[in-house]
C-alpha cells in the first residue's frame, strides 16, 4: 500500500474515543456567589448518570424478601448457591463489586434510595433519559435540563477561569443544555493542535460564527485546565482504569479553586438484555469499575469533601423477573445512591412494595415508592439552599406534590 | 442556478466537492443531483470480493475457532488449566467483562471499543499484524480474516467509493438508512464481522426501494438479530420455552416499532411491545454448522415461537410461525405513524436540525401514498424549495466532515485511520453509542471537546494533503463562491501550507452545511 498513512500521532488519538465511552463530564461555567465572599461552605455537587438503565434488583439485592430468591433465579446474588452480598440492613445487600462505595457507606457517607424512578413510566431509554435530564414530568417536554434551570437560580458570582462549565462528553448532554454556560472535557490525548491555528479559528470564527468561536475557545481552556502531565499509556487498563480516570480527572478539575461546583459525569453500558452477570460477568465488571470511580471521587475530593454531595441516577430500572437470556428487560423502579462528605449516610431508605406479582408494577418491575425528584430536592434544598418554591417553580417544574426528603444532608 | 446551488449539492446532500466538483455541475446542479440516483450503480460498492453475510459469519467463527484453540494451547504450554472462557458456546453469548481482558488488548482494540453504551460487548480481536505467531495470549492477533481485518477490508471498499462518488448523495442517503436501522458492533464481534455486510445487503439494496422490504431485511439479519437480541428470545410456551425455561427478550421488539418504524409516540403500551416481541420469537439465524443451508442466514424456528393469535396495537394476529411477524412488520412500515416518523427524520438529517413542518409533512404524505417507496419519497425531497432555501446550520458530523476532506484533499487514506479517527470524532462506523444510532443535530456536535478534536483531526489530515497546489487555489475548488473573505483571508496568510489546509478544512463554510 502506498503513502502509509499513520503517524504515532493518529495512533495516540484512538484513546479518547475509548475514555469518552467509558464516561463523561459536564458542569457549569460560573461559581455560585456562595463559593467566595470568606464563607465556611462552599458546596459542590455532582449527578453521576448511569445510561443504559442499571438493575437496581441485582446492586442492592433485597436478600431478606421470600420473594427474592425465585423471582431472580440466576440473578439472585446473596442467597442460595451465590456468594454472600455485602452487609448493609440486613434486608438489603450490596452487590460485593463494590467494596469502595461499601466502605463510604459504613463511614456514613453514602446512603442508597431503592425502588425510585423518575415520572416517567413507560420503557424507552431514550425518553428515559430525556426525563431524567430534563426534570419534566414526560418527554420532549423541554429542550433544557434540570441542572442548567439549577446553576441559573444559583446565586451567580464570577465566571470559571479559565473555563465556563464542563463535560467529559464530547457532546453536551441535555440535563446541562440551556442558559446557564457549560463547558466539556475529555482527557486530552491528542498532540494538541498549534495554539497558532486554534487562536486564528477563533479569530475567524469571531467575525463569521461567533457560536462556533465560543464552543471552541472554551474547548480549549477545558483542555488547558485539566492539563495533568498524565502518561498517556497509563490511560489504558480496560474499563475500570477509564472509568476511574475520567473519575479522577473530574475531582482534579472539581477540585480547584476556581472550577465548577456543579457538574454532571456519565457512565455508558448498564442496558443488560443478556447474560447479566450480577456475581462475575458484565454488570459485576461495570459495578467493580463503577465502584472504582466513585471511590477515585472520594480519594480525589477529600479536601472539598466534607461539602461535597454527590448522586447517582439511572433513567428506569429493569424487570423485576430474568428474561430468556439470564437478563433483565427494561423495568421501572431502581435504586438511587447519594454519597459525599455532606450526606447523612449509613441507610437505605425504601418504602419497600414487596415482589410478590400483585405488588410489581405492571405485574413486571419493581414498583417505584420515591420519586427522583423527592431525593434531588431534599439535596439541592438542604446541600445548595435553593428555596422550595423556587425546585418547584424552575428546576422541576409541576412537582408541586412531591416533597423533598428531608435530613439527607449531615 | 450558481455554484452556491452546486455546493448546496456537495454539502447538504452530498458528501463534499472534489477540486473541480463545483465548475462541473455548476450549469445544473440539482440534474446532477438525480442523474446520480438515476444510476443504479451509484449504491453499491465497487469491491465484490467482499463476503456475503452467511460467508463473513462463517470467517467469525473460523476465528473464534482458531483464537480459542491457540489460548488453549498456550494455556498449555504456560501449565495452566484450561480458562474455560469459551466465547463460542451457545452462539450468543456476549463477552467476558472487560476488566476480565489484559491491558495489552485493550490497548491495541481501542477502535474496537469505538465508544458508547455497548463497551462491554466490543471485545473484538485487535488489529491483525504482520508479527510471527510467538506463544501467549496475544497471538490470536496473527489470525486472519478475523472481525478487525473484516472491518478494514469494508472500509477500504467504502474509502474507493468516497473518493469516486460523483456526488456522494446515494453515499449519505446509505449512512442515514444504516444509521436508522442501527447496529452496533459493541455488541459482540459477529456484529463487528457482519456490520459491513449487513450494510450492503439489508440496507443498500432498499435505498431507493420499499422501505418494508429494508425493514423487513433490516429485522432478518443476522448483525441485527444479534444486536437486539432477538436470535435468543424464545417464546415462554413454545417446545423449547417449555423444556428449557427460557423465555422472552423484548429488545428488538421494542426498538423496531419504537426506532425503526413507528416511533415512541405512536400510542402503544407495554402489552403491544410484549406481544410483539411474542410475535417475533422463534426469528433467529442459523448458527450449527449442522446445517449449512442455513449457517449465517435468518431462520424461522417454529419449536421457539410463542403459539398462538397475538394483538399488537390493536389488532389481531392470527396467523402462524414466521407470517404472523410478516404481518405486523408490514403494518407497522406502512402506519401512518412510521411515516411522520420517517420523514421527520429525514429532512432533520438532510436539511435543518428544526425542520419546516410543511416539508415533513409533504414527505410524509409522499411516504403514505406511495406506500413507503423511498425513491418516490426522495425525489421528493430534493424537488422540494425548502431544501435548498434553509441556512447552512447543520455542522457535518464526524462522518460527514471525514469524507469530505477525504474527497477535498484527494486523501490515499487507511481504513484503520478512518476507523481511529471517526471513533476519536465520536462517530465511529457502525457502533452508535445506543441502538438509536447516532444523532445529527448541531447541538449534538458542536461542542467543546468535539470541535478541539476537530481542529486536531484537521491538521493532521492537511498534513497528508494530496492536491499540492496553491491552498487559496484549492479553496476556493472546494468552497467556490460560499467563500467568505474572512477564510479568503485566513487561508492566505496562514504560516504554513498545512496550517492554510487545516484552517480550510475548519472554515464555517467547510463545517456547516
Amino acid at each position: 500500500m502506498k503513502n502509509p498513512f499513520v503517524t504515532d500521532a493518529m495512533l495516540c488519538t484512538s484513546r479518547r474515543t475509548f475514555l469518552a465511552g467509558a464516561g463523561a463530564l459536564t458542569a457549569w461555567a460560573v461559581m455560585p456567589k456562595f463559593a467566595f465572599a470568606g464563607q465556611t461552605r462552599d458546596p459542590r455537587f455532582l449527578t453521576i448518570i448511569l445510561r443504559g438503565a442499571m438493575d437496581g434488583l441485582a446492586v442492592v439485592p433485597p436478600i431478606g424478601d421470600p420473594d427474592y430468591p425465585a423471582l431472580r433465579r440466576d440473578l439472585a446474588i446473596g442467597t442460595g448457591d451465590f456468594g454472600p452480598t455485602l452487609t448493609l440492613d440486613g434486608f438489603f445487600g450490596l452487590n460485593e463489586a463494590m467494596p469502595g462505595f461499601h466502605a463510604l457507606y459504613q463511614k456514613g457517607e453514602a446512603l442508597i434510595v431503592h425502588a425510585a424512578a423518575t415520572a416517567y413510566r413507560d420503557r424507552s431509554h431514550f425518553d428515559g433519559q430525556d426525563v431524567l435530564e430534563s426534570g419534566m414530568t414526560g418527554p420532549k417536554m423541554s429542550e433544557n435540563g434540570w441542572m442548567n434551570r439549577l446553576a441559573a437560580v444559583m446565586p451567580k458570582g464570577d465566571g470559571i477561569r479559565p473555563i465556563s462549565g464542563l463535560a467529559a462528553t464530547p457532546t453536551v448532554p441535555l440535563i446541562l443544555r440551556g442558559e446557564a454556560p457549560t463547558l466539556t472535557w475529555t482527557p486530552p490525548d491528542f498532540k494538541p493542535a498549534g495554539s497558532d491555528t486554534i487562536s486564528r479559528l477563533v479569530s475567524l470564527y469571531t467575525h463569521q460564527d461567533p457560536t462556533m468561536a465560543k464552543v471552541l475557545s472554551a474547548g480549549v481552556s477545558t483542555d488547558e485546565l485539566a492539563g495533568d502531565g498524565m502518561d498517556p499509556m497509563k490511560r489504558q487498563g480496560g474499563l475500570a482504569a477509564s472509568f476511574k480516570q475520567v473519575a479522577a480527572g473530574s475531582a482534579k478539575i472539581l477540585l480547584q479553586e476556581d472550577g465548577p461546583r456543579i457538574a454532571v459525569l456519565s457512565y455508558d453500558g448498564w442496558d443488560t438484555h443478556t447474560n447479566e452477570g450480577a456475581e462475575t460477568g458484565r454488570l459485576s465488571g461495570l459495578l467493580s469499575a463503577l465502584d472504582g470511580a466513585l471511590t477515585a471521587l472520594a480519594d480525589g475530593l477529600q479536601p472539598v469533601w466534607k461539602d461535597t454531595a454527590i448522586v447517582v441516577l439511572t433513567e428506569f430500572g429493569r424487570t423485576a423477573a430474568t428474561n430468556g437470556n439470564d437478563g433483565t428487560d427494561h423495568g421501572t423502579g431502581t435504586t438511587a445512591f447519594l454519597f459525599g462528605g455532606a450526606i447523612k449516610g449509613g441507610r437505605v431508605i425504601a418504602d419497600w412494595p414487596g415482589l410478590k406479582p400483585n405488588q410489581l408494577y405492571q405485574s413486571r418491575d419493581l414498583a417505584p415508592t420515591t420519586d427522583v425528584r423527592a431525593i434531588l430536592k431534599g439535596v439541592l434544598r438542604d446541600h445548595l439552599g435553593v428555596g422550595e418554591p423556587m425546585l418547584t417553580a424552575q428546576v422541576f417544574p409541576d412537582s408541586i406534590g412531591v416533597k423533598p426528603i428531608d435530613g439527607l444532608i449531615a | 442556478m450558481t455554484t452556491s446551488d452546486a455546493y448546496l449539492v456537495f454539502s447538504r446532500f452530498g458528501l463534499g466537492a472534489r477540486p473541480g466538483d463545483l465548475m462541473a455541475i455548476s450549469s445544473a446542479p440539482k440534474a446532477a443531483l438525480l442523474a446520480e440516483i438515476d444510476d443504479p450503480t451509484s449504491l453499491f460498492l465497487a469491491n465484490s470480493d467482499l463476503p456475503s453475510t452467511a460467508d463473513a459469519f462463517t470467517q467469525v467463527r473460523e476465528f473464534q475457532r482458531a483464537r480459542d484453540l491457540q489460548r488453549k494451547q498456550a494455556d498449555a504450554a504456560a501449565g495452566l488449566a484450561p480458562t474455560g472462557s469459551d466465547m463460542m458456546a451457545g452462539g450468543a453469548k456476549t463477552t467476558a467483562p472487560v476488566a476480565a481482558v489484559p491491558a495489552a488488548k485493550i490497548a491495541m482494540g481501542a477502535d474496537a471499543m469505538g465508544g458508547g453504551m455497548g463497551v462491554m460487548g466490543g471485545m473484538a480481536a485487535p488489529p491483525a499484524t504482520s508479527k510471527p505467531i510467538k506463544p501467549g495470549p496475544d497471538a490470536y492477533q496473527t489470525i486472519t480474516p478475523n472481525p478487525s481485518t473484516m472491518m478494514d477490508a469494508e472500509i477500504a471498499a467504502r474509502i474507493d467509493r468516497a473518493l469516486a462518488a460523483p456526488i456522494g448523495f446515494g453515499e449519505r442517503l446509505v449512512a442515514f438508512w444504516t444509521n436508522h436501522f442501527a447496529v452496533q458492533t459493541a455488541a459482540d464481534e459477529v456484529v463487528r464481522g457482519l456490520a459491513g455486510a449487513f450494510e450492503r445487503e439489508a440496507i443498500r439494496p432498499y435505498v431507493l426501494g420499499n422501505f418494508g422490504d429494508m425493514a423487513l431485511a433490516a429485522t432478518q439479519h443476522p448483525a441485527m438479530l444479534m444486536s437486539l437480541n432477538n436470535a435468543t428470545s424464545i417464546g415462554p410456551n413454545s417446545p423449547q420455552g417449555l423444556k428449557s425455561g427460557k423465555g422472552l427478550n423484548e429488545n428488538h421488539a421494542r426498538e423496531l416499532m419504537e426506532l425503526h418504524t413507528v416511533g415512541v409516540d405512536a400510542g402503544y403500551t407495554q402489552a403491544d411491545v410484549t406481544s410483539f416481541a411474542k410475535v417475533l420469537t422463534g426469528w433467529t439465524f442459523g448458527r450449527g454448522e449442522n446445517e449449512p443451508e442455513i449457517y449465517g442466514r435468518f431462520v424461522f424456528r417454529n419449536y421457539a415461537h410463542e403459539p398462538g393469535p397475538q394483538t399488537v396495537m390493536g389488532k389481531v394476529y392470527p396467523q402462524d410461525g414466521v407470517d404472523q411477524g410478516l404481518a405486523v412488520i408490514a403494518d407497522l412500515a406502512k402506519s401512518p405513524a412510521t411515516a411522520k416518523h420517517v420523514a421527520t427524520q429525514l429532512a432533520t438529517y438532510f436539511v435543518a436540525d428544526n425542520p419546516d413542518p410543511a416539508l415533513v409533512k409533504r414527505l410524509a404524505d409522499t411516504f403514505h401514498k406511495s406506500g413507503g417507496n423511498l425513491k418516490t419519497v426522495t425525489l421528493a425531497l430534493i424537488n422540494s424549495p425548502e431544501a435548498w432555501a434553509a441556512p447552512a446550520e447543520k455542522l457535518r458530523t464526524p462522518q460527514e466532515f471525514l469524507w469530505s476532506a477525504v474527497r477535498a484533499l484527494k486523501l490515499d487514506i487507511k481504513p484503520g485511520v478512518v476507523n481511529r479517527t471517526l471513533a476519536d470524532l465520536g462517530q465511529p462506523l457502525w457502533n452508535p453509542p445506543s441502538p438509536q444510532g447516532f444523532k445529527d443535530d448541531a447541538a449534538t456536535w458542536l461542542a467543546p471537546d468535539a470541535m478541539t478534536t476537530r481542529v486536531d483531526v484537521a491538521e493532521l489530515l492537511a498534513s497528508q494533503d494530496k492536491t499540492l497546489g496553491d491552498p487559496v487555489q484549492l479553496a476556493s475548488d472546494v468552497l467556490g463562491d460560499k467563500m467568505s473573505s474572512d477564510t479568503k483571508t485566513a487561508v492566505e496568510r496562514a504560516e504554513s501550507r498545512g496550517q492554510a489546509v487545516a484552517l480550510l478544512l475548519m472554515s464555517p463554510e467547510f463545517q456547516r452545511r
